[in-house]
C-alpha cells in the first residue's frame, strides 16, 4: 500500500556547516540519518524523523535544524491536516491511534487567564531575599479536635504527614514506561530537595529501596510488582484510579519494555504485556475503594499516607467527596492535560475536564462539606511553571505533581512518542544503549536545578502579595483575578475578574 | 453604595488599650485620652472601643447592643429575641451630641439570658446557643445588627473619629478593668456604623491595625467551621478565629498567637525538643489559622486581654507599666498622653504574645 503521509517535520542541513562527522547517524535511534555508502554525504529520511531535536542539539556545528514542513492539503476548517493524516494512518494500519504525552489540543488553559495579585501601599510586599519566607508544606489527614493529657499538655494526636520542602512532587511514572537511569535521576533529586517521586505502577527497583523516604508507591489496577515489602518501602503508597490523560482505562506498557530488571520488578515473564485492566477488579464502588485503603493501611501498620489518585472527569466532586470520607489521606486530581507514556489518541484528546475547574469545585465542595482537614489535595495535568503552582495552590491545593516538566528537565523535547520505545533521550526507552545517554548525575542535577529555580519563583511571588508562609496562599483566591473568562468560568473558579 | 460586606475595604487604623491587672475599675476618660492622641493615625471614617466590668449589676446576662437602620427592624428583632431569650432589661443606649457624628441608626441594649427551654432543645451549649443567635439576626434580619453579645462588657462604635465617638456614647461615664479602642482609616467610604471597629462576638473582641495577606485563606477556612464572614474586613475572620480557636477548640491564648503569629521554622528548628514538637504539631494542626502581612491586634476576652503583632512586626506596638494598670497602643504617645511616668515600656517582639490576666479573672488553664 502507498503511505499517503507526507512527513510533518522536515531536516534542514545546512552542507556549508556540516563536516559528516556522523554524530547524528549514530545518535539517532529512528535511523533517520543515513551516511551514503561510507562516503561523506549524509542524507535523511524525513519520514522517520519525530522532531525529538536530538542531533540538532548534539551537531557540533549546528548544521542541523528541523522544521515544520510546508506540505499541507487542501485544508478547511473542518478537516485539519491533523485529521486527515489520521484517517489516512487509519486505514492504513487499521488500529487504534496512540501518543505520547499530554492533550495537546487547542482547549482553554485556564491558568493562563488567571493574574495575581501584588501588595501596594496599604500592605507591605516582603522580600524573601532579605525575610523568611516558606514553602514546607505537609500531606495528611488532621483530626477536628485537639487532645491533652491530664497535665494539660497537647497530645499529638496527628495521623502520619508527609513533610514537604516544597508543595511539588514527581508525579507517578512507572519503572519500564521510563529507564532506570530516569528512575534514578527523579529518586535522586526528590531526596536532595526533600521533596518525593512515585515509582508508578511498574513497582520498585530493589537499588532504589534506598530512597524510600522521598518514594512514594503506586498500587494500580495490574498490581505489577506489589508485595508487603513493597508497600513498606516508601513513605507513602497510592492507589492509582485513574489518569489524566487516560481516565477510565488502564496502563500499558508493551511486551518489548518488558525486559530484564523490569520484568523481575514488576514480576511479570519477560515479553509479556503488562496491560493493566481499566478499573480494579477489587474496586467497583466507593466502598470497595474504603476496604483496599485499609487494606493497605493494615499492611502498613497505619505509619504511611494512603493518596488515592483519579482522573478530573465530569463528577470529579462527588468522586472527591467519597473519597474523603474513604479513609484516605490525600487525593491526587489528574487533569486532562496529563502526560502518559502511551494512550489512544482519541481518549487523551476527548475524555476528562480542565484541572483548574476540577481542582476549584473539589476544594469548595469539600469545605461546603466540611470535610476539607480529611484530605490533603495533590493536582498535576500539567503544571509548566512555578506561576500555575502558584496559582493552583491559591485556588486550595496543596500540592502539585509534575511529571512532563520534570522530564523535560531531563531532556524530553516533547516529541510525543514515548509509547514507541525509542526514546533518543534515554528516558522513555529500555534500550540499553539509549538509556545510558541519560547520566543520572546530569538528569538529577538538572531536576534539582529546576526546582530550586520555581522555588524562588514561588517565594519572589508570595512574597510581593504580602505572604511568608505558604499556608495562607493556599485557598487564598481573593489574591487571583481572570481575565476573559465568563462568568460561569469565573463562578467555578471562585474568583472575581480583573477590575473587581 | 455599597456597604461593609459587599466590598472588601483595607484601612489602616491605631488602637490602644488599658487594662487593670488587679481587676480595679477606671472611668472610660483615659481611653478617649489615649485614642485621641493618634487622630492622625484614622481619618473620622470608623472609631469604636470595648470595654469591659462596665455592667457588673448584669454580669450573668449577654449584653446586646444592636444598630437598627428602622423601627421596622428593631420590631421584627425584638420578637426574634422574644422567642430566644428571657429580657431582663432593654433601654436605648445614652448618647450625646457630639458634631461630628451624624447619621445615627437606632442604638439599643438588651440584657438577656436563653430560655432554658429553648436552649434545651437546641442541645447546645449557652455560648454556642448566644452565638448563633447572633449570627441569625445578622445575616436574616434585614436592618438589624448586634455589634456587641458578651457578659458584663461592650461595644460602643460609630463613623467618626474615636474621641468623638467616645464621647458620642459617653463612655467617661463607665467604668471598667479594661478598655480598648480603634480609630480607623478605610481607604473607601464605608458609612455604615457596623462596619467600624472593635467586632465582638460573645466576650472576644477585637481591635486591629493592619492589612492581613492571608485574608482569604484564613476566611474560607474560617467559614468551614459554621462562621459566616459578612463584613470581609481583617477584624471580623480574626475575632472568629479567635472565638473557634478559644472557645471551641479550648487552646489558651499563648497556644492561639503561636498558631495565628506562628514561629518560622527556623526558629522551632532551635527550640527544644518538646518546644519543637508542640510549635510543629500546631502550625500542621491549625495551618489554616494562621495570619501573615501586617496586625497588631488586642483582643479582649472576660478577665484579660492579649496583645500581638504579626510573626514580622509590619506595625508598630508599645507595651507600658505603671503600677497595676498595663498600656498598650499603636504609638508612645497615646501612652505617654494618660500616664507619664512609666514603670516600664517595650515593643514586644513580632509573634510575641503580651497576655495579661486580671487577677481572679482571665482563662482557666
Amino acid at each position: 500500500m502507498i503511505n499517503y503521509i507526507y512527513p510533518e517535520y522536515e531536516i534542514i542541513r545546512n552542507p556549508d556547516k556540516c563536516i559528516s562527522c556522523g554524530v547524528c547517524v549514530r545518535q539517532c535511534a529512528n535511523e533517520v540519518h543515513e551516511n551514503i555508502n561510507k562516503t561523506n554525504k549524509v542524507i535523511c529520511d524525513d519520514s522517520k524523523c519525530v522532531n525529538c531535536h536530538r542531533c540538532a542539539v548534539l551537531c557540533p556545528t549546528r548544521a542541523i535544524k528541523i522544521v515544520k514542513s510546508g506540505n499541507t492539503y487542501r485544508e478547511n476548517a473542518n478537516w485539519n491536516c491533523k485529521t486527515i493524516d489520521e484517517i489516512y494512518k487509519q486505514a492504513q494500519s487499521g488500529g487504534v491511534l496512540l501518543s505520547g504525552m499530554g492533550n495537546p489540543e487547542n482547549y482553554p488553559v485556564y491558568f493562563d487567564k488567571i493574574l495575581l495579585n501584588a501588595s501596594q501601599v496599604t500592605n507591605p510586599s516582603i522580600d524573601p531575599l532579605r525575610e523568611p519566607m516558606e514553602t514546607r508544606v505537609f500531606l495528611g489527614k488532621r483530626p477536628d479536635d485537639i487532645m491533652r493529657e491530664s497535665n494539660g499538655k497537647l497530645i499529638n494526636n496527628l495521623p502520619p504527614q508527609l513533610p514537604l520542602s516544597m508543595p511539588i512532587m514527581f508525579s507517578a511514572m512507572s519503572y519500564g514506561s521510563i529507564s532506570y537511569n530516569a528512575h534514578e535521576s527523579l529518586a535522586r533529586a526528590a531526596a536532595q530537595l526533600g521533596i518525593l517521586y512515585n515509582t508508578g505502577e511498574g513497582g520498585l527497583h530493589e537499588d532504589f529501596s534506598k530512597y524510600g523516604k522521598n518514594t512514594i508507591v503506586q498500587v494500580a489496577s495490574g498490581r505489577f510488582g506489589v508485595h508487603v515489602g513493597y508497600l513498606n518501602a516508601g513513605a507513602a503508597v497510592e492507589i492509582k484510579m485513574g489518569q489524566g490523560a487516560k481516565p477510565g482505562i488502564g496502563g500499558h506498557l508493551p511486551g518489548t519494555k518488558i525486559v530484564g530488571d523490569i520484568s523481575r520488578t514488576r514480576m511479570i515473564p519477560e515479553g509479556s504485556d503488562a496491560i493493566s485492566p481499566a478499573p480494579h477488579h477489587d474496586i467497583y464502588s466507593i466502598e470497595d475503594l474504603r476496604q483496599l485503603v485499609f487494606s493497605l493501611k493494615e499492611a502498613t501498620q497505619y505509619k504511611k499516607p494512603v493518596i488515592v489518585k483519579i482522573a478530573a472527569v465530569h463528577n470529579i466532586t462527588a468522586i472527591a467527596s467519597g473519597i474523603a470520607r474513604s479513609g484516605a489521606d490525600i487525593i491526587a486530581i489528574d487533569g486532562f492535560r496529563g502526560g502518559t507514556g502511551a494512550a489512544p489518541t482519541r481518549i487523551r484528546d476527548n475524555v476528562g475536564i480542565p484541572i483548574e475547574l476540577a481542582l476549584a469545585s473539589v476544594d469548595k465542595r469539600l469545605r461546603d462539606e466540611g470535610i476539607r482537614r480529611n484530605v490533603s489535595i495533590v493536582v498535576g495535568g500539567s503544571i509548566r511553571s512555578s506561576a500555575d503552582i502558584v496559582k493552583a495552590v491559591a485556588l486550595g491545593a496543596d500540592c502539585v505533581y509534575i511529571g512532563s516538566s520534570a522530564l523535560m528537565a531531563m531532556g524530553c523535547h516533547l516529541c510525543r512518542n514515548c509509547h514507541a520505545g525509542r526514546c533518543n533521550w534515554g528516558i522513555a526507552t529500555q534500550v540499553p544503549e539509549l538509556v545510558k545517554r541519560l547520566n543520572p548525575d546530569i538528569g538529577s542535577k538538572r531536576l534539582v536545578n529546576l526546582l530550586t529555580a520555581w522555588r524562588h519563583e514561588i517565594k519572589e511571588m508570595m512574597g510581593l502579595m504580602g505572604i511568608n508562609s505558604i499556608e495562607t496562599l493556599k485557598g487564598n483566591r481573593l489574591m487571583l483575578r481572570g481575565v476573559g473568562l465568563n462568568e460561569k468560568e469565573l463562578q467555578i473558579l471562585g474568583i472575581k475578574h480583573a477590575g473587581e | 453604595m455599597q456597604r461593609e460586606g459587599q466590598v472588601r475595604i483595607p484601612a489602616g487604623c491605631a488602637i490602644s488599650g488599658i487594662i487593670d491587672k488587679s481587676g480595679n475599675r477606671m472611668s472610660g476618660e483615659a481611653i478617649i485620652d489615649s485614642i485621641a492622641v493618634m487622630r492622625e493615625r484614622s481619618n473620622g471614617l470608623g472609631g469604636g472601643f470595648a470595654a469591659y466590668g462596665i455592667y457588673p449589676e448584669y454580669k450573668d446576662y449577654y449584653a446586646f447592643h444592636i444598630f437598627y437602620d428602622s423601627s421596622t427592624s428593631k420590631k421584627e428583632c425584638e420578637e426574634y429575641l422574644e422567642r430566644h431569650f428571657d429580657i431582663i432589661n432593654l433601654s436605648k443606649i445614652p448618647t450625646r451630641k457630639v458634631k461630628g457624628i451624624t447619621d445615627s441608626p437606632l442604638i439599643w441594649r438588651y440584657f438577656v439570658i436563653p430560655l432554658p427551654t429553648k436552649l434545651s432543645d437546641s442541645q447546645l451549649d449557652e455560648r454556642e446557643y448566644t452565638a448563633r443567635c447572633v449570627f441569625r439576626i445578622n445575616t436574616k434580619i434585614e436592618g438589624a445588627y448586634v455589634f456587641s453579645s458578651g457578659k458584663d462588657m461592650g461595644v460602643f462604635k460609630a463613623v467618626g473619629f474615636p474621641e468623638d465617638v467616645g464621647r458620642f456614647y459617653r463612655l467617661d461615664e463607665y467604668e471598667g478593668y479594661c478598655f480598648t479602642a480603634h480609630g480607623r482609616y478605610p481607604t473607601n467610604t464605608p458609612g455604615w456604623w457596623g462596619g467600624a471597629h472593635p467586632f465582638a462576638l460573645l466576650d472576644y473582641s477585637v481591635v486591629h491595625n493592619g492589612e492581613i495577606s492571608s485574608y482569604d485563606a484564613n476566611r474560607r477556612a474560617i467559614e468551614m467551621y459554621g462562621y459566616k464572614c459578612t463584613l470581609q474586613t481583617d477584624t471580623e475572620v480574626i475575632a472568629y478565629i479567635i472565638d473557634y480557636l478559644h472557645r471551641k477548640k479550648a487552646l489558651t491564648f499563648s497556644e492561639i498567637a503561636s498558631i495565628i503569629a506562628a514561629p518560622f521554622w527556623q526558629t522551632i528548628k532551635g527550640m527544644s525538643s518538646e518546644e519543637r514538637e508542640l510549635h510543629e504539631y500546631l502550625r500542621i494542626m491549625f495551618a489554616e489559622q494562621l495570619i501573615t502581612g501586617p496586625f497588631s491586634i488586642l483582643v479582649g476576652f472576660n478577665g484579660g486581654l492579649m496583645a500581638l503583632n504579626d510573626r514580622l512586626k509590619l506595625r508598630s506596638m508599645v507595651v507600658a507599666e505603671k503600677g497595676e494598670r498595663v498600656y498598650i497602643a499603636s504609638e508612645e504617645a497615646a501612652i505617654r498622653m494618660v500616664e507619664s511616668s512609666l514603670d516600664k515600656i517595650y515593643a514586644p517582639k513580632g509573634g510575641e504574645p503580651v497576655i495579661i490576666n486580671i487577677a481572679g479573672g482571665g482563662e482557666l488553664d
